[in-house]
C-alpha cells in the first residue's frame, strides 16, 4: 500500500459502486423496474391496481418454494419433488377436511408436518446414502405425485367455507394487494438472514464451494442440508394450502409442473446451478420478472406458444448472463494495472 | 468486502420489501366503471362490437381449434370481435391466469371448456362482477360461477344414436351385438350403457340381442385386446358399440386387418380424424360425436344474447342462433346442442379434429 490513502478509497467506492451496478441481482431487479415502466406505457392495464394483484396472487406459491430452493440450489443440490410435495399436501388436506377436520389451523399445523415428513424422506436419501439429490428428487417427484393420486384418485374436494377461500386472497386493507405477500415477505426476511448474516448462511456457501472443505472447517454438512431439505418439504406444502385455498380445490394434479417455473426463478435469479453462489434478492427479483413479464405479453395477446419460448430463452439468458456478466467484470479488473496481486490475496 | 455486500444485499431486501409495500398503498381499489351498461338497446337485436373471448381447456388441441373456429363465425356473423386465448397445458392454475387477463381487458363474453369445475369458479365470479357474461361449453363449472352451460349431447341423445347406427349397420336381420366401454365404473360410460338397454328393449329392436360388455379401460392396446377376446369369445357377434374414442378406434383397427371386417359392424364415438381409414376401408359405416363446431358457434351466440340483454340464463328463455335455429334454455340455465353429429363417408372429409 505505497499509495496515498485519498485516491485508493476513491477506487475502493469506484469499484464498490461498479460491484453493486455489474452485480446480478441488480440487474434483474432493474429488468422487473424496466419490463414495468414498458408494460404501463405500451399496454392497457399493466398499470391498474388489478393487474399488480394478479401478479401477487400468481406469485405466492412460487416464491414460498423459492426461498427454501436458493439455499438448497446455494448447497450445491436441487429439490424436483416439490410440485409433488404440493399436490400431495392439498389432497392430504381435501381428504382431511371431507373426513371431518373441520379447524384450520389444524390442517395448516398437518400439511407443514407431512410436508416436513416428506422433505425428510429426500434429505434421508440424499444425506444418509449418500446418493444424488437430482436422482432422489426425480424419483419422490413421481412416488409423491403417485400418492396424492392414492389419496384422492381424480376426485376433487371443493366444498371449502367461503371464509377460508375468500381469506386466502383477501387483499389488504385499502388496497388491491392480498395480504398473504406479507406472510411471503416475513418469511423471506427469515430467509435473507439466516443466508446473508448468519454463520449457518455462511456455511451453506461454504458447502457449495467445497463441501470437504467446509465439512473439515467444522460445519456439518450432511445435517445442514438435511434441515434444508425438511424446511424445503414443509414451504411446498404450505404453498399447497394457498393453493387450496385459492382455487378452493384440492386435486392430486395440482401445481403439476410448477418446480420448473420455481428451479427457473432461483437460476435466472443469479444463483449457481454449481452452488455456492447467488443470493435471495435475486431469486425474489427474478420470481417478480418471470410474473410481470408473463402477465404483460398475456394481456398484449401473445400466444402461449410464444409465452414458452420467451421464458425459456430468459433461462438461458440467466445461465449464460451472469458468465458473461462475470467476464466482463475480470477484463474490467485486468484493466486496473495493480489490482491482480492484490485481488488475488483476497 | 464479503460483509460488505451481505450488508448491501440484506439493505436491498429490505428495500425492496418496502417497496412492494408502498405500491400496494398507492394502487388503491378503483373498481373500474361497468363498461357494457345493462341498459338493453331495445328488444331483439343483437348488440354489435362485443368482445368474445374463447377460452378452451387448452390451445393447439384440434378439437378445440374445431369449436374455436366455430364460434368466430358466429362472433363474426354478430359483427363482434373474436379471440382465442388459453394455456398451452389443461390446468385450472393457467386457465385462471388467463380468465384474469380477460376480465382486465373488459372482455364482454367469456367462452370457457373448465379444467376444473370449482378452481376456476372464483375468477369466473370476479369476471362476472367486472361485467363479463360467462358461458361454458363441452366442460361445465359449478352452476353458480357461469350464466349459461351449452352442453353437447344428453346421455339418453348418445344411447338412442348409438343404438341406431349399429342397428342400421347390422341390417333387418339383427343378431348379437356388443359393448366395448371404457374403464368399469366410469359414470357417463354407465349412464349410456343404461341407457342403451332401455333403448334395445324396445320392440324396433327387438332382433338385437347384447350379449357382452367388456372394459377397454381407454387403453388402446387394452381396447384392442378385449376385441379380440370378444370376437373370438362370440363367433356369432354381428355388431359392436364402442362409445369411447380411445375404444372405437383400437377396435376399428383390430377388425380392419382381421378376417371379421365388414363382417362384424362397428360403430361409437369416436373423432374423424382417428377414424378416417376405417370409413374409408368400409371397416366402420358410420360413427357419432357431437359436431365441436355447431357447440363453439352457439356458444358463441348464446353468450351475445347475454350479453346484448336479450336473455338472462332463467329456464324457458328463448333466442335464436343464426344457421342453427332456435334455441330454449332448459333447467339449470343449461342449453341442448341436440342430437349427436352422425359421421360417414359422405361427410367425414370436411372435419378435421
Amino acid at each position: 500500500m505505497s499509495e496515498a490513502p485519498r485516491p485508493s478509497r476513491m477506487r475502493a467506492q469506484g469499484a464498490r459502486v461498479r460491484g453493486v451496478l455489474g452485480s446480478w441481482d441488480v440487474i434483474v431487479l432493474l429488468a422487473v423496474v424496466a419490463v414495468a415502466v414498458v408494460g404501463s406505457l405500451s399496454i392497457d392495464g399493466v398499470s391498474s391496481p388489478r393487474f399488480w394483484r394478479f401478479v401477487t396472487l400468481e406469485a405466492v406459491p412460487i416464491l414460498l418454494i423459492a426461498l427454501p430452493m436458493t439455499l438448497v440450489v446455494i448447497t450445491g443440490e436441487i429439490d424436483l419433488s416439490v410440485a409433488s410435495v404440493l399436490g400431495l399436501s392439498c389432497t392430504v388436506l381435501g381428504k382431511l377436511w371431507a373426513s371431518g377436520v373441520t379447524s384450520l389451523p389444524l390442517l395448516i399445523a398437518a400439511c407443514l408436518v407431512l410436508g416436513g415428513l416428506l422433505g425428510a424422506v429426500n434429505g434421508l436419501f440424499i444425506t444418509g446414502f449418500g446418493l444424488p439429490s437430482l436422482a432422489v428428487t426425480i424419483g419422490t417427484l413421481a412416488m409423491y405425485r403417485g400418492l396424492a393420486y392414492v389419496v384422492l384418485g381424480d376426485k376433487a374436494v371443493a366444498d371449502y367455507p367461503a371464509s377460508w377461500t375468500t381469506s386466502a386472497i383477501k387483499p389488504i386493507h385499502g388496497t388491491t394487494i392480498p395480504w398473504v405477500i406479507l406472510v411471503v415477505a416475513a418469511l423471506a426476511i427469515v430467509f435473507g438472514v439466516v443466508l446473508h448474516a448468519t454463520p449457518v448462511g455462511r456455511g451453506l456457501y461454504a458447502i457449495g464451494n467445497n463441501a470437504e472443505a467446509a465439512r473439515f472447517a467444522g460445519i456439518s454438512v450432511r445435517l445442514t442440508k438435511f434441515w434444508l431439505f425438511v424446511a424445503t418439504g414443509a414451504m411446498s406444502a404450505l404453498a399447497g394450502v394457498f393453493w387450496t385455498l385459492r382455487f378452493a380445490s384440492a386435486r392430486a394434479d395440482n401445481g403439476t409442473g410448477i418446480e420448473l417455473a420455481v428451479v427457473a426463478a432461483v437460476l435466472l435469479g443469479g444463483v449457481s446451478i454449481f452452488g455456492g453462489r447467488g443470493g435471495l434478492l435475486g431469486v425474489l427479483a427474478a420470481v417478480a420478472l418471470l410474473g410481470v413479464l408473463r402477465n404483460a405479453l398475456q394481456l398484449a395477446d401473445v400466444p402461449a406458444n410464444t409465452l414458452t419460448i420467451i421464458t425459456g430463452s430468459l433461462l438461458i439468458a440467466s445461465v449464460v448472463g451472469p458468465n458473461v456478466a462475470g467476464r466482463l467484470r475480470e477484463r474490467l479488473r485486468r484493466r486496473r494495472p495493480i489490482a491482480p496481486t492484490l485481488s488475488h490475496t483476497t | 468486502m464479503r460483509a460488505g455486500t451481505g450488508r448491501v444485499r440484506l439493505v436491498a431486501i429490505t428495500a425492496l420489501a418496502a417497496l412492494a409495500l408502498a405500491t400496494a398503498a398507492c394502487a388503491d381499489d378503483s373498481t373500474d366503471g361497468t363498461s357494457a351498461s345493462p341498459a338493453a338497446s331495445g328488444g331483439g337485436s343483437m348488440k354489435n362490437g362485443l368482445k368474445i373471448a374463447f377460452l378452451p381447456k387448452q390451445v393447439n388441441n384440434p378439437y378445440f381449434t374445431t369449436s374455436d373456429n366455430g364460434g368466430k363465425t358466429a362472433v363474426e356473423e354478430i359483427k363482434g370481435t373474436y379471440s382465442e386465448t388459453g394455456p398451452s397445458e389443461a390446468s385450472p392454475s393457467a386457465q385462471v391466469s388467463y380468465i384474469n387477463t380477460l376480465s382486465q381487458q373488459n372482455t364482454d363474453v367469456i367462452v370457457v371448456s373448465a379444467n376444473d369445475k370449482d378452481a376456476i369458479c372464483g375468477a369466473l365470479n370476479e369476471a362476472r362482477q367486472g361485467g363479463a357474461k360467462v358461458v361454458t361449453f363441452d366442460s361445465d363449472t359449478n352452476p353458480t360461477c357461469r350464466d349459461l352451460f351449452i352442453n353437447q349431447a344428453t346421455a339418453e341423445g348418445i344411447a338412442k344414436n348409438q343404438v341406431k347406427l349399429i342397428s342400421d349397420a347390422v341390417g333387418p336381420d339383427g343378431g348379437e351385438i356388443a359393448i366395448l366401454s371404457a374403464t368399469a365404473n366410469a359414470t357417463n360410460q354407465n349412464t349410456w350403457i343404461e341407457m342403451m338397454k332401455t333403448e334395445l328393449a324396445k320392440p324396433e329392436y327387438a332382433k338385437l340381442k347384447l350379449v357382452d360388455t367388456v372394459y377397454g379401460d381407454d387403453q388402446d392396446q387394452k381396447s384392442f385386446t378385449e376385441t379380440q377376446a370378444l370376437l373370438a369369445k362370440h363367433p356369432n357377434l354381428k355388431g359392436i358399440i364402442s362409445p369411447t374414442t380411445v375404444g372405437v378406434a383400437a377396435a376399428a383397427r383390430y377388425l380392419s386387418g382381421s378376417s371379421y371386417k365388414g363382417k362384424v359392424q362397428l360403430t361409437g364415438l369416436g373423432t374423424p380424424n382417428q377414424m378416417r381409414a376405417f370409413v374409408k376401408d368400409g371397416t366402420v359405416k358410420a360413427f357419432a360425436l357431437w359436431n365441436p363446431a355447431d357447440l363453439g358457434y352457439l356458444a358463441a351466440y348464446a353468450g351475445g344474447a347475454l350479453a346484448s340483454g336479450l336473455i338472462t340464463g332463467k329456464e324457458g328463455d328463448k333466442f335464436t342462433a343464426g344457421k342453427l335455429g332456435e334455441f330454449t334454455v332448459g333447467k339449470d340455465a343449461t342449453v341442448l346442442l341436440g342430437d349427436p353429429f352422425t359421421f360417414n363417408a359422405s361427410n367425414i372429409d370436411q372435419f378435421n379434429f
